[in-house]
């Protein structure tokens, strides 16, 4: 056992004392942060920009009843197709949205612009001019204007987890994004400490040490301590990085916070909803107040211990085959035609994952 | 001290020892010697309890080999090897903590052997910063550190300079004077035959020989000697000897004679004197590699 734990001790201090350890632990929760950050700037300079569209509509369907939106402004044009196709060209940002006399039989639309429109642009003006259709198809049918204007319905599920303290938010949206996120370290981190053990004994291998260690303990006690050292590595990296994920995002979260009108806004849509006052600019909001309130009834301690649970088990599993591997070669290049049998349950068990997770 | 019986080693195809049988006795020096691919190595390897016999048993001091043993065996392996990017301090005491050692003995006797070796300051570098003849160094301390009772060495001058193949050499003595049974392991016959005091050699799986040197050699003496005389006389003549083959020097006649039967070293002296001036007569003692030629020869 004494010699077991030697063999631990060896692998753990000659991985953590490399450079490349400190700089994958400091790295990646930078990486990490700043990937957010990144993602929030695009996000929000994507919102600013205001896409001017000029209706050409031959058909006189649509004429003022597409609805002006914080990103999306139309305007009317009464000229002619070809005149109209040469004016865009002039604008920056514009577009225009030609809509022939034949629409309602072809149910073909073009959209001409200089730059390409967004996808979810184009999902907008699609999703609001089947509404305009649907609906004078529906007048058309004779339904009354007013039960069709009370016909819009609103439905947003809140689920509740009965427990034993009562009910509780399922915070789905939350679980699903903390679940999703974990499965994926795992996953990752199954690959990526695997390979090193597979790594390690290759590296035994070539460097022909392996014959002076195996003539002083059991092989069976050199896997072991080997498997065991890099798997504390592994947790040892993890714990690091969750220490520096909290830290620095709450350094972040602190600078955030310093933008005093945001809170206050978020607060007074919370108010708002509690008055049961539904517009649509609360309701977007409001996902993001729900969002904030579920990852707070998210039991962190239990995702965690879980989390180190089920990467231990995968972990203890996965590297002693992939040390099967390592033994049965001589260098690394050799290594891909045994990965395939690895790699494959351990891409199902994600996909499975998934399933369980959504 | 080792006792060996009836050793079968198989791998895929082939069968690398068959029927192997040997004993080493406490305190002898034992040259396992054989051509590449005799099973020198597989042997030695069952040994250290790296693999497993087929078929047979290996005694340690009377008791059947067991993890008690590795503590008491120093094994210095063919392909030397080391982790590369350790400092060699740390590796030696990682090493000899495998041994069964406590860290504070071990870096004792780690200072001890470096002050020895001349390596005090090698402490601190990594193993990718020696030279070769220096990692084989450090390899025979790692080896010895632990003090075995018994050590076996795989060709263990391979790699060695003349200057450090002697420091080793006498090294070795000296733990065998201490008290360590030595196995030595090797194709090149002639490098280890004045060392060794018992041998015994593998060809193709078998062993076809084995005893003391002396023995050995006695059993292959063939009556020949080397005769030189000041001046040439008449051979044809002769009753006591027979030529094998001659070759003219300035000052005689350097000839090698095989007794003929009956006939003593003394009958050939008192032959001789009256004819010639003898220079010297010597017996023709044949070397391991001549008596393996030989008996691999009988053997075929």
């Amino acid at each position: 056992m004494n010699k077991v734990f030697l063999i631990i001790q060896r692998e753990y201090l000659s991985r953590v004392k490399k450079k490349s350890f400190l700089i994958m632990t400091f790295l990646v929760p930078s990486l990490f942060i700043a990937m957010i950050f990144f993602v929030g700037y695009l996000t929000k300079k994507g919102d600013d920009s205001k896409k001017e569209f000029k209706v050409c509509d031959q058909s006189g369907i649509f004429k003022n009843q597409l609805s002006n939106s914080s990103t999306l402004n139309f305007t009317y044009l009464d000229g002619n197709y070809d005149q109209a196709k040469k004016d865009i060209r002039k604008e920056k940002n514009a577009y225009l949205l030609y809509i022939p006399s034949d629409y309602a039989q072809s149910g073909n639309t073009e959209i001409i612009s200089e730059k390409k429109p967004g996808f979810a642009v184009v999902d907008d003006i699609e999703t609001q001019m089947e509404n305009i259709l649907r609906n004078k198809k529906l007048i058309a049918a004779g339904i009354d204007t007013a039960i069709l204007n009370n016909s819009k319905a609103k439905v947003s599920i809140n689920a509740k987890q009965l427990t034993d303290e009562g009910e509780k938010d399922a915070s789905i949206g939350a679980t699903f994004i903390v679940g999703f996120v974990s499965a994926f370290l795992i996953y990752l981190s199954l690959f990526i400490y695997g390979a090193q053990v597979m790594r390690g004994v290759i590296e035994e291998k070539t460097n022909r040490i392996i014959e002076v260690i195996v003539s002083s303990v059991k092989p069976f006690q050199l896997m072991l301590g080997k498997i065991l050292g890099i798997g504390a590595v592994g947790l040892t990296q993890f714990l690091l990085w969750i220490i520096l994920s909290t830290s620095l995002s709450t350094l972040a979260a602190g600078y955030f916070s310093k933008d005093d009108g945001v809170k206050a806004k978020i607060e007074q849509v919370g108010k708002t909803t509690q008055g049961q006052e539904m517009t649509k600019a609360a309701s977007s909001n409001n996902k993001v107040q729900d969002f904030l309130q579920a990852a707070d009834t998210i039991n962190f301690p239990y995702i965690i211990s879980t989390f180190f649970f089920y990467f231990l088990g995968g972990y203890l599993l996965y590297s002693a085959l992939f040390a099967a591997v390592g033994s049965a070669v001589d260098n690394e290049t050799e290594t891909q035609q045994f990965m395939l049998p690895i790699t494959l349950p351990l891409i199902f068990t994600f996909i499975l994952g998934m399933n369980v997770i959504v | 001290m080792l006792k060996v019986s009836h050793i079968v080693k198989e791998y895929a195809k082939h069968r690398a020892l068959d029927d192997v049988s040997l004993e080493v006795e406490t305190g002898t020096i034992f040259g396992l010697l054989g051509p590449n691919g005799a099973g020198k190595t597989s042997l030695i390897r069952i040994i250290n309890q790296i693999t497993g016999p087929d078929e047979g048993e290996v005694f340690f001091d009377g008791e059947k080999l067991n993890q008690n043993h590795i503590n008491k065996i120093g094994y210095l392996p063919e392909e030397r090897g080391l982790y590369k990017q350790m400092e060699i301090g740390e590796q030696m005491l990682y090493l000899a903590q495998l041994k069964g050692l406590s860290r504070v003995e071990a870096a004792k006797r780690i200072k001890f052997w470096f002050e020895k070796m001349g390596m005090q300051d090698w402490w601190k570098k990594k193993v990718e910063d020696l030279s070769k003849g220096m990692q084989q160094k450090v390899q025979f301390v790692a080896t010895v550190f632990h003090e075995p009772e018994l050590i076996i060495l795989d060709e263990p001058f391979s790699g060695f300079d003349p200057v450090n193949a002697e420091i080793i050499k006498d090294e070795i003595l000296e733990l065998n004077k201490k008290g360590s049974t030595i196995i030595f392991s090797t194709h090149r016959m002639e490098s280890v035959e004045l060392l060794c005091n018992h041998i015994a050699l593998l060809n193709k799986s078998h062993k076809i020989l084995d005893g003391s040197v002396k023995s050995i050699k006695n059993a292959y003496r063939n009556n020949t000697f080397y005769l030189e005389t000041t001046r040439a006389f008449d051979i044809a003549n002769v009753k006591t000897f027979e030529l094998l083959n001659s070759a003219k020097s300035d000052e005689g006649e350097k000839i090698k004679i095989k007794l003929k039967d009956g006939f003593s070293t003394n009958d050939v002296l008192s032959e001789l004197i009256p004819l010639t001036g003898i220079n010297y007569l010597e017996e023709v003692i044949p070397t391991m590699n001549e008596i393996f030629i030989e008996k691999v020869k009988q053997l075929n």
